[in-house]
């Protein structure tokens, strides 16, 4: 007795997490050796109430892996054993994650679906034991609550959520191509009812505190608090830990009901659930709406229908094993480990591989209000960097500055900001149309015609007027940086940056540096664009780069198979099923013929004929009638503001014949055509790799995927290259075996042409 | 009885002549200046600075502070403004054209006198003559009002300034939701009868919902007790520290007014009622009864309630203040010198209501003093747990050094010094006149309690915050 004590004071005194709560007792049930050995776990006991501390070693996040598991059930069997706790609170010591999932190494280490099945068993069976708990358990959250860690706290018998925005909770395992499979789908449906579970599952999405409460899926919230006589952070957490402690308190004494209140609408709802006709047409509603979505590409979404309708309708048993088969079966599809690929690539591409800047950018200027300009103001202004948005007239400033504005505004709107936060972050925006200032900026982002007279103009005068440290970066997505470059006194601070329109809703920011651009100069750029929460690839400057190189030989398949006879519908119904997000004909439209043209023109003179194929006489011809896409009101397309189904632009039609290929018959079915798409890319894709344009094999994927749309589902180019088993371009290119050759080491010439155009 | 006839002996000065006040007030306080032990050495014999003109208060009063929808809820606000300055008038009998210029502070401005200051100047019988201003700082109105009046006369600009505050929570502009208004102004615009038809034809019934004055914070959208609630929770203030806090701010204000210490109250005559002489705010309760009550803004596992909190007051302040010289030749003599200020502000979300932290070491290294220079401090009460969580940020050298960027902490006020004649919990907190009634406080508690130097500080909205040193006029 004497010994346990000892023991216990001394745990006390060394675990300096724990000294810092008065009034805390640490006790170690099976001794002081469990105790140290724990590693992600600790545990401790405030009254009568068990305070379950989760704090894996070594990293920012909590991970459900099996070492936690199995040290939570071992801590979790002392709680249900002791008979001095009544109760228990589940809570993270780390700001900004409570779990923020499941291991996902875990599974990939996986060989056979019957081993992920297993796992998947072992976690239903310990959720179980959690919601059968003959002694309440709270979870108390902050941070990140996502997926395993989802689906542990919907087990606990009450949840108390941190009200900020680090706080989400969310099933985003559906991202990842499996599905939350540790009895989420059985237990998150009769928590916030069907429809919202298929919504939490189905989209990913991540929910917010507040949101949370108000579906049921917490039960209280606890306001972040401010500084007191300690870190907000950490007063927070003990604040949390406090309440939850109250509630855990609270309910073993059965002062406070598990039971919540429902309102009017959510008795109607389950009673309309408890309808057998009602919950057909809703399982039949929400499977059409994910067949259209998801084209059948990714199966994940249906199978975590078909859970939860198991587990309604045949009950728990039934449901858990589905639950638990379906998630062996998805974890070793292609498409799931395309996803989880694109999920380590970005993470990835979230870091700074070349280091700190020797000069925190802290104050930005862009020239140019156009769409990009602008589009790149509003990503920098709200994450506080002072910015200078400076154009040649008072009406194209105006026009930026109004984007920002409702750029934000559109945020107020979606209550993720407060309309002071907006106008706090719109303030960090100065629209001039001259240069001052200009001597205090670190970095220089240009966003002006895309003309390299001009180009080279606002370079000359901005070097005028910056200081020596600054960087200066073109936002060109095609002319190469090194020519912009030419006429710079200082080019080792040249470098590009390539954003996406429209740049507050596409991840990607590609960084082209010269030969002459400085290391610092690329940290820089790279710790600016993470700043402005960009997924980053770094790729060396070339002709188109790397992402418009891709996109180029695509996009002349796509003029050739338009000069066959295809229709724009048709072709873009079969890019979209092949899983791209946009039309091959539409995607023209929207990034601008005459852009295209420009482009292919370039990109055609300097790699030749592997570019051909398609005729850049039909842009020609479509610039010459002023058919530029969506921005003049007619493309392949008519544009109407207000109509939603657009219409073919007849006058098309004249021009298509007039430069009309006949197709050949062996490579023109809809697959065919797809595939002589789809190849075009990744072979300009494994060009890059091969020539050293792209530094990593996950730089092409991340900036394919992220960047121009290209289907998740295949992972990427270099990933599809690799794992698919790629018939199409096999055929397309003669059998002359690049893909198998290349498939390996990557490093043996590509064929360049497909042979649909080589036998032309 | 006894306790009915002594009370309206002690308000005798208040309400009877001039002369027999004059005749009442060296008696009673005269003997406790001299009782005061003088033995404490100061920092500085006292704050007076060469070339600068010293500013005092002559007299300050205030009507009693009734809790809103009470005695006052029919009244508008210059109502109760020209009753403190009637009040002010009849206390120091100044002649009403010696007055330079005259400032109110107040917060939720009635519309009709939105500058409430002239309105009520000249109901009160101020002379046409004497310009007015209001100005606005929420909580710290009457003391941007005072502070504006010293700027005034040490600039040489003024010699005499009345300045005080007013607040009517009883009543508050409730408006028409914009829609509405934009319709009958456009209305009002409208020339035929066709386009007015087109205009009333847009009217739909949500139009008429209304819009009621923001008891939130406008920059974060946080009621104030809900700030409170968590900054005692950041500070680890217990709900049984606040109810006790509050149980004393009762205590203190119950006995303070029993003894008639409370000499800056006026008596006012509500028209069509009765007069009322005394602070109706004061209900000193048991811990039992305060702990029986639910949070009020964090609920359930909320602090702050309505018993820890100060509750929504109507009330005004007034107060003469002179350049010295000036008071000295009109025959005054005065209560205090009003010496150095500062006002300080924060981050209005996370520290809403530290203003007093911020505020009282800047203060007192201005002033070249320490804490036990101190003799009497006199804190603005917002809440119970915002009074706990200002002595333990005070008393916090994390705190000092990570967000004031000092070295060290200040340290908090010794609790016997402290609000000892009741605070705004107890005795009221009308947003605009508190100021004055801080500062008269701790003019009057160092003349009865003896001492020299008093602090006054006060939180505000928007995360601001103010304090001063009133130094005890010479016998």
């Amino acid at each position: 007795m004497v010994a346990s004590r000892a023991i216990g004071s001394l745990s006390r005194a060394t675990a300096s997490r724990m000294r810092r709560c008065p009034g805390y007792i640490c006790r170690s049930f099976s001794g002081s050796s469990a105790l140290q050995t724990r590693t992600h776990i600790n545990y401790g006991v405030k009254g009568d109430v068990a305070v379950v501390r989760i704090n894996s070693p070594n990293s920012k996040v909590n991970t459900l892996n099996k070492e936690l598991q199995s040290e939570f059930m071992e801590v979790m069997n002392e709680i249900w054993a002791s008979d001095q706790v009544r109760s228990a609170v589940l809570i993270s010591s780390k700001p900004g994650c409570f779990i923020a999932g499941a291991d996902i190494n875990m599974l990939a280490s996986c060989k056979t679906s019957e081993e992920v099945t297993q796992i998947s068993r072992e976690g239903q069976r310990t959720f179980e034991k959690l919601e059968k708990s003959p002694k309440p358990i709270v979870a108390a959250i902050s941070g990140a609550c996502l997926g395993g860690g989802l689906e542990l706290a919907i087990s606990c018998q009450y949840r108390i959520a941190t009200k900020d925005r680090k706080t989400v909770l969310g099933a985003p395992e559906v991202l990842l191509g499996i599905l939350p499979g540790a009895g989420g789908t059985q237990r998150l449906p009769k928590m916030v009812g069907v429809p919202a579970a298929f919504d939490m599952m189905l989209t990913g999405r991540n929910i917010r505190a507040d949101r949370a409460k108000k579906m049921g899926l917490v039960d209280q919230l606890v306001d972040p608090l401010g500084p007191g006589l300690k870190p907000a952070e950490e007063r927070t957490i003990e604040y949390l830990e406090e309440v939850a402690v109250t509630f855990a308190k609270g309910l073993s004494d059965k002062k406070i009901s598990i039971k919540r209140d429902k309102g009017l609408i959510d008795k109607l709802m389950s009673y309309a659930m408890s309808i057998p006709f009602v919950r057909q047409q809703i399982y039949k509603k929400v499977e059409e709406k994910v067949r259209k979505q998801t084209k059948g590409l990714y199966p994940a979404p249906l199978k975590i229908i078909d859970a939860v309708k198991t587990g309604i309708e045949q009950g728990n048993e039934a449901g858990y094993l589905s639950e638990s088969q379906k998630f062996g079966e998805l974890a070793m599809t292609r498409e799931s480990k395309a996803l989880m690929g694109l999920y380590h690539g970005q993470v990835l591409c979230k870091k700074n591989k070349f280091g700190t800047p020797q000069k925190e950018a802290k104050h930005l200027a862009i020239l140019g209000a156009g769409l990009m300009g602008a589009g790149i103001a509003q990503v920098s202004v709200d994450k506080g960097l002072r910015t200078i948005l400076k154009d040649a007239t008072l009406a194209g400033l105006g026009r930026g500055q109004q984007q920002v504005f409702k750029g934000l505004n559109d945020k107020v709107k979606k209550k993720a900001l407060t309309s002071f936060e907006r106008d706090s972050i719109f303030s960090n925006l100065t629209g001039q149309l001259d240069y001052q200032g200009f001597e205090k900026a670190d970095m220089v982002i240009e966003a002006v015609f895309e003309d390299l007279s001009l180009k080279h103009r606002v370079l000359k005068e901005v070097e005028a007027v910056i200081p020596d440290h600054c960087v200066f970066a073109s936002n060109t997505s095609a002319l190469p940086i090194n020519e912009i470059a030419a006429v710079s006194k200082r080019p080792e601070k040249v470098i590009g940056m390539h954003y996406f329109s429209p740049v507050d809703k596409m991840q990607l920011l590609e960084i082209i540096t010269t030969d002459k651009t400085s290391k610092d100069t690329t940290a820089s750029a790279v710790a600016v664009g993470l700043k402005q929460g960009k997924v980053i690839i770094v790729v060396k400057d070339g002709p188109g780069f790397y992402t418009t190189r891709c996109l180029a030989p695509m996009m002349s398949e796509v003029l050739r198979i338009l000069q066959e006879g295809v229709e724009p519908k048709k072709l873009d119904s079969l890019t979209t099923s092949f899983g791209f997000p946009v039309g091959a004909a539409t995607l023209v439209d929207e990034v601008g013929v005459d852009v295209a043209k420009h482009v292919s023109e370039d990109l055609g003179k300097a790699f030749g004929e592997r570019f051909g194929g398609g005729s850049v006489e039909l842009l020609k011809q479509m610039v010459s009638r002023g058919f530029l896409g969506r921005k003049s009101g007619k493309g392949f397309y008519i544009y109407q503001e207000g109509v939603k189904n657009k219409n073919v632009n007849s006058d098309m039609d004249g021009i298509l014949a007039s430069l009309k290929v006949p197709p050949k018959s062996e490579v023109s079915s809809d697959e065919d055509i797809q595939y002589r798409l789809v190849t075009r890319f990744v072979n300009e894709a494994v060009m890059c790799l091969q020539e050293g344009i792209l530094a990593t094999p996950t730089e092409g994927d991340i900036g394919a995927v992220f960047g121009l749309g290209f289907p998740p589902c295949l992972g990427g180019p270099v990933f599809a290259f690799r794992a698919l088993p790629l018939r199409g371009s096999v055929r397309c290119s003669e059998g002359s075996g690049p893909a198998q050759e290349v498939r390996g080491r990557l490093r043996k010439t590509v064929h360049p042409v497909p042979a649909a155009h080589r036998s032309r | 009885m006894t306790s009915m006839l002594t009370y309206t002996f002690k308000n005798l000065p208040n309400t009877s002549k001039w002369a027999l006040q004059f005749f009442v007030r060296p008696l009673s306080c005269s003997s406790q200046l001299q009782a005061a032990p003088a033995t404490q050495t100061k920092s500085k014999k006292t704050l007076a600075k060469p070339n600068i003109r010293n500013v005092v208060v002559v007299d300050g009063v205030r009507i009693p502070f009734l809790q809103s929808g009470t005695s006052y809820k029919d009244l508008m606000p210059h109502d109760l403004a020209r009753a403190a300055l009637s009040g002010l008038l009849t206390r120091t009998n100044v002649p009403k054209d010696v007055v330079d210029y005259i400032i109110f502070g107040t917060v939720i401005q009635e519309v009709k006198t939105s500058n409430v200051a002239r309105e009520a100047a000249l109901g009160a019988g101020f002379s046409d003559k004497t310009p007015a201003h209001t100005v606005t700082m929420a909580c710290i109105s009457a003391n941007q009002a005072m502070t504006t009046g010293i700027g005034l006369i040490a600039s040489g600009q003024c010699d005499v300034i009345v300045a005080g505050g007013v607040e009517l929570m009883s009543d508050v502009p409730i408006r028409h939701s914009r829609k509405m208004r934009k319709m009958m102004l456009e209305l009002n615009k409208a020339k035929t009868l066709g386009q007015r038809l087109s205009l009333i034809s847009k009217f739909r019934l949500n139009f008429l919902s209304p819009e009621l004055p923001a008891v939130a914070e406008f920059s974060t959208s946080e009621t104030m007790g809900h700030s409170a609630d968590r900054l005692a929770a950041a500070f680890a203030v217990s709900r049984l520290d606040q109810d006790e806090y509050a149980l004393r701010s009762h205590s203190l204000a119950k006995k303070a007014q029993d003894e008639g210490l409370l000499s800056d109250v006026v008596p006012f005559k509500v028209p069509g009622r009765e007069t009322v002489t005394k602070d109706n705010g004061i209900r000193p309760s048991s811990l039992e009864q305060m702990a029986k009550l639910k949070p009020a803004f964090i609920k359930p596992y909320g602090t702050v309630t309505a018993a820890n909190s100060s509750f929504l007051t109507d009330g005004a302040s007034a107060m003469l203040i002179m350049a010295e010289e000036k008071a000295l030749a009109l025959g005054y003599k005065p209560k205090a010198y009003l010496r150095d200020f500062v006002y300080v502000s924060q981050d209005p979300k996370d520290q809403l209501l530290l203003g007093p932290t911020y505020a009282t070491p800047k203060v007192l290294e201005k002033a070249g003093l320490t804490m036990n220079d101190i003799d009497a401090f006199e804190f603005h009460e917002a809440f119970s747990g915002q009074i706990l969580a200002n002595f333990k940020a005070m008393d916090s050298d994390w705190f000092a050094q990570n967000y004031m960027g000092r070295k060290t902490k200040v340290g908090s006020p010794p609790l016997e010094k402290f609000n000892n004649w009741g605070g705004s919990l107890s005795l009221g907190h009308p947003f605009g006149a508190t100021g004055c009634r801080l500062v008269m406080a701790a003019a009057n508690r160092l003349r009865k309690e003896g001492g020299q130097y008093g602090l006054v500080a006060a939180c505000a909205a928007g995360g601001q915050g103010h304090a001063m040193i009133v130094e005890a006029y010479p016998k």
